[in-house]
């Protein structure tokens, strides 16, 4: 076998040195009626050649963005991933390395995520920020729980402008921490100031804000920021973070805890993993954040050195006293980030923000000019994504897209009832004109055919 | 001229220079309207502080950084309970198929059957390996995998009235993210000794059972590389206090295609796709933990599972009594993606081969170098072996961890050290199936040197690391200054 050096002969040579006699014998501390005698019911072994004729025949029965525009977001994105990316992720001293548990032959690594942190912080306008989480759904449910400790309070305030998905994995992750989630349904596509302000008591731990949310609109997070801390509450926003190259940062409007799903930050959209969690926050919650935190350090000879810190919260040290039970998390992500932030820098990430946001508004005001179509939430401002009213189904609208060589916007009809017949369509830099124009022209046919 | 790879690297912020370009976007080609038109005034950021680099000064700053890193291409990575073996190229080329890394994961069933083929093949793959009956690919890494396996044992006995179980029991050697996950599901946990086999101690077992356990973890080989041979009789006894028994896979490239932790009587388990099956692990990730269960479990497994239907394969979000979701969408994706080609490879006919070759390395280092440092406990070991540098430390004043630090000056990672916790200066070993005898031939010359230098000249020893690009560290500074993101150096006035 090709991935096994060792050869028959070897094989005999180890087992004699070991004092056995087969490798059989190798399994007698396996009590005998527990071995595994007959032969799995899983596939016959491929050689390598017919391995890749395999996957490539896979890969052909998917629908990528290689080979149709994407106008699909709702949370995964469609951003330009610039060559040094895949360059360095793709260099095998980083990706097959394990967690830098030995920090003099793991400075790459260590530095890395040092300068990955320093980038997310400044992104985002915080003090402090972790070496990445599982992605963001997860990354948010942390932050709630470690919300609700640090405030001794039980209530999270979730408005319905949340990615709905990211709201169920948090019930899912604080149902068994007796902690509850109160859902604020909105109107008009935006979480007012008032109706947060009504809806909070003295058991809210936190205020939980998307910016820019789910469907696009961008909320008045200072508004909200500042009633979250009138009453006592915490507020945790979730950001997209090619937005901050153009939006406040989380860190102008006081967030005392910041989430975000960083996929966009150069990594693969990946039929949805693995992705990147982001997480930052104040410096006085440092000692309390969740997962793995890189430190700046010196080595004997007073040279700048970097190491895992703080490990005194982490599982493998604290056990049932950890702050989180996170242990493996998407190192390698990181560095897609730190690359991705380090390549665009200061200029080209706020071009790519300013490309699709003038292409976001491009689209949605042409698809608006077609007879059926208008906006659901007029009156709120937007980045990237916006919400359609269509004059039909929109999962046959997606059909009639697709055949067109077109992937269409997400239905939101599943978690919005009033919302059935709505499609959040997402446009980054890497839409033309051209690819605008054909969607809006495939739009109009649809409503021509209904 | 030095070697590149050992001169200091400075930071990205420290080679920034104003005005300089990573990349080049292409002009607008839309009409362009007003910022202020478009964002409400108080919205719009004033100053984006990133770093300004050319393309070559990326590359070459992160080209140095990873010449400053040991990685399994480069070298022998026997990090105990890691399981670091070598990452098959095939694989890496597939995940980077645009197919697959560019597809989104909210397109309709129909535009992603090849992604579904792969999930739902995966789902069986595993729940056959498992011996159990169902999987889930949801969750994102090991410790990701207990926690649903908690929330899975915990909905079934609400499920079954039996709401008042709200107990873990967690063997001292097991790993740190039993306990922990145990807490994050809202259990209190309770600690079973091991006996003097290393294994659990039955007798102490016995006494902690009650109405109050909710279930066992165990990984099983244990952390100390031994197969728990009591485990029928542990499930049984667990089983009939009413209790569930999960299954840590860690362990499981000891066992694969050799024995099913579901035929033993575990209830759930996770494996860890990065460790038996392969996907690189990325300087700490992404991980993969996929969760099979036994049929009991399955009705709370998390949306969506993958099925095939006359139409195809879809995802099912029907599942009534689920314990939720816990992932933004269907799991590591790409990392499931790369684990299904590996064990395609090998295939029903030789995925044995795997385990075989594992143990087989693992007790190959044990009997070559017991003479020289103290195995834990003497007998065949599974795929790793622990040995302690006890006997080190009291005749000579030397650690494990200087062990550790003085194998990087021989070109080698260091095993891990002080795990498991009951073993004193504990040196955890772990060669895998993807190592040659010549590699562990010279690994164990190697650590033969040591073990006399100890004796010999214990300074070379303990002021180790000699030869690497940095020195020992000061960990302890770094503990108590924090220093976890940089910031411009104070303007001199």
């Amino acid at each position: 076998m090709a991935y096994i050096p060792n050869t028959d002969q070897d094989r005999q040579a180890m087992l004699e040195a070991i004092g056995l006699s087969s490798l059989d014998d190798l399994y007698t501390p396996i009590p005998e009626p527990l071995r595994f005698k007959g032969e799995l019911n899983i596939p016959s072994r491929y050689n390598q050649l017919a391995l890749e004729k395999h996957y490539k025949t896979l890969g052909k029965k998917n629908a990528s963005a290689e080979e149709y525009p994407c106008f699909l977001g709702a949370g995964i994105y469609d951003h330009y991933v610039p060559p040094t990316v895949g360059a360095i992720t793709g260099r095998s001293e980083f990706y097959t390395s394990y967690t830098p548990y030995q920090p003099e032959v793991s400075q790459g690594v260590l530095q890395s995520i040092f300068e990955f942190q320093t980038l997310t912080c400044e992104l985002m306008g915080m003090d402090v920020a972790n070496a990445s989480m599982y992605d963001g759904a997860t990354a948010l449910a942390e932050a709630a729980i470690m919300a609700c400790e640090l405030a001794g309070r039980k209530h999270l305030l979730v408005p319905d402008t949340i990615n709905p998905i990211y709201r169920d994995v948090l019930e899912t992750y604080v149902r068994h921490m007796n902690l509850t989630v109160d859902t604020l349904v909105t109107e008009n596509g935006l979480t007012t100031v008032e109706s947060v302000k009504a809806a909070m008591t003295s058991e809210t731990a936190a205020v939980l804000l998307q910016q820019p949310n789910f469907f696009g609109s961008i909320e008045d997070a200072q508004g909200i920021s500042a009633v979250a801390h009138e009453g006592g509450a915490l507020f945790v926003t979730c950001v997209d973070p090619i937005s901050l190259g153009l939006l406040t940062p989380p860190g102008e409007y006081d967030a005392d805890i910041v989430v975000a799903e960083g996929q966009s930050l150069g990594c693969p959209m990946g039929y949805g993993g693995p992705l990147l969690g982001l997480f930052a926050c104040k410096t006085k919650y440092l000692r309390r954040i969740p997962g793995r935190i890189v430190g700046e350090t010196v080595d004997g000879d007073g040279k700048r050195a970097f190491v895992m810190t703080l490990r005194t919260r982490e599982q493998d040290i604290r056990r049932e006293r950890a702050t989180s039970n996170i242990c493996t998390n998407v190192a390698l992500y990181a560095l897609a980030g730190a690359v991705y932030l380090a390549t665009m820098g200061r200029q080209g990430l706020k071009q790519v923000a300013e490309l699709s946001l003038q292409k976001a508004h491009y689209a949605a005001t042409e698809i608006a000019k077609i007879p059926g179509y208008s906006l659901a939430f007029p009156d709120a401002p937007y980045f990237k994504e916006f919400v359609v009213q269509t004059p039909g189904d929109t999962a046959k609208l997606n059909e009639h897209l697709m055949a067109k060589g077109i992937i269409g916007g997400y239905t939101l009809g599943g978690y919005y009832p009033n919302l059935n017949n709505a499609l959040l369509l997402c446009v980054t830099e890497q839409r033309t004109k051209d690819e605008i124009d054909a969607l809006v022209a495939a739009l109009r046919e649809f409503e021509g055919n209904s | 001229m030095q070697d590149p790879s050992l001169t200091h690297e400075r930071l990205l912020f420290e080679i920034s220079q104003p005005g300089r370009l990573g990349v080049e976007l292409p002009e607008c080609d839309v009409p362009v309207m007003s910022l202020e038109s478009l964002i409400p005034s108080a919205q719009i950021r004033k100053d984006l502080p990133l770093p300004e680099l050319s393309e070559p000064e990326v590359i070459r700053h992160f080209t140095h950084l990873s010449q400053k890193n040991y990685s399994v291409d480069s070298g022998f990575y026997p990090l105990g309970s890691c399981t670091m073996k070598y990452n098959p190229k095939v694989n890496e080329e597939a995940a980077r198929h645009p197919g697959f890394a560019r597809l989104h994961p909210y397109l309709p069933d129909a535009q992603t059957q090849g992604a579904l083929e792969v999930l739902y093949d995966m789902q069986n793959i595993i729940t056959e390996i498992a011996g159990m009956d169902a999987t889930s690919l949801q969750p994102a890494a090991g410790a990701h995998g207990e926690l649903l396996g908690l929330m899975l044992i915990k909905a079934y006995h609400e499920d079954h009235g039996q709401g008042q179980r709200d107990t873990i029991i967690v063997p001292e050697a097991a790993h740190g993210t039993n306990p922990a996950s145990a807490a994050r599901c809202g259990y209190k946990t309770l600690t079973v000794k091991s006996d003097a086999r290393g294994r659990v101690d039955l007798a102490h077992l016995k006494s902690e059972l009650s109405d109050k356990i909710a279930g066992l973890m165990l990984t099983n080989p244990n952390t100390l590389g031994l197969f728990e041979d009591d485990i029928a009789e542990i499930c049984d006894l667990i089983h009939g206090c009413g209790g569930l028994v999960y299954c840590d896979g860690a362990n499981m490239n000891a066992l694969v295609g050799r024995a099913r932790p579901g035929d033993m009587g575990f209830d759930v388990m996770h494996f860890n796709l990065h460790k038996t099956f392969s996907s690189p692990h990325g300087g700490g990730g992404p991980g993969s933990g996929p969760v099979a269960v036994k049929a009991i479990l399955e009705p709370y497994l998390p949306t969506p599972q993958v099925v095939k239907t006359e139409n195809g394969f879809v995802l099912e979000h029907n599942i009534p009594k689920t314990v939720g979701k816990i992932h933004g969408f269907y799991g590591s994706f790409l990392c499931i993606l790369r684990s299904y080609l590996f064990i395609l490879y090998y295939g029903k006919e030789r995925l044995k081969d795997v385990a075989d070759n594992a143990v087989l390395n693992a007790n190959y280092i044990r009997t070559e170098l017991k003479d020289h440092f103290d195995v834990a406990f003497d007998e065949i070991c599974m795929h790793e072996v622990i040995f302690s540098a006890k006997r080190q430390q009291r005749e000579h004043g030397v650690r494990a961890l200087d062990v550790a630090k003085r194998l990087m000056d021989f070109g080698y990672h260091p095993p891990t050290i002080y795990f498991p916790l009951i073993v004193p200066e504990a040196l955890m070993i772990e060669p895998t199936e993807t190592e040659s005898r010549q590699t562990l031939d010279s690994f164990i010359d190697a650590m033969k040197q040591i073990a006399e230098d100890i004796v010999s000249d214990p300074e070379i020893v303990k002021s180790a690391p000699h030869f690497t690009p940095v020195r020992k560290l000061d960990e302890a500074l770094a503990a108590r200054q924090p220093c976890v993101c940089w910031s411009p150096p104070p303007v001199a006035v």
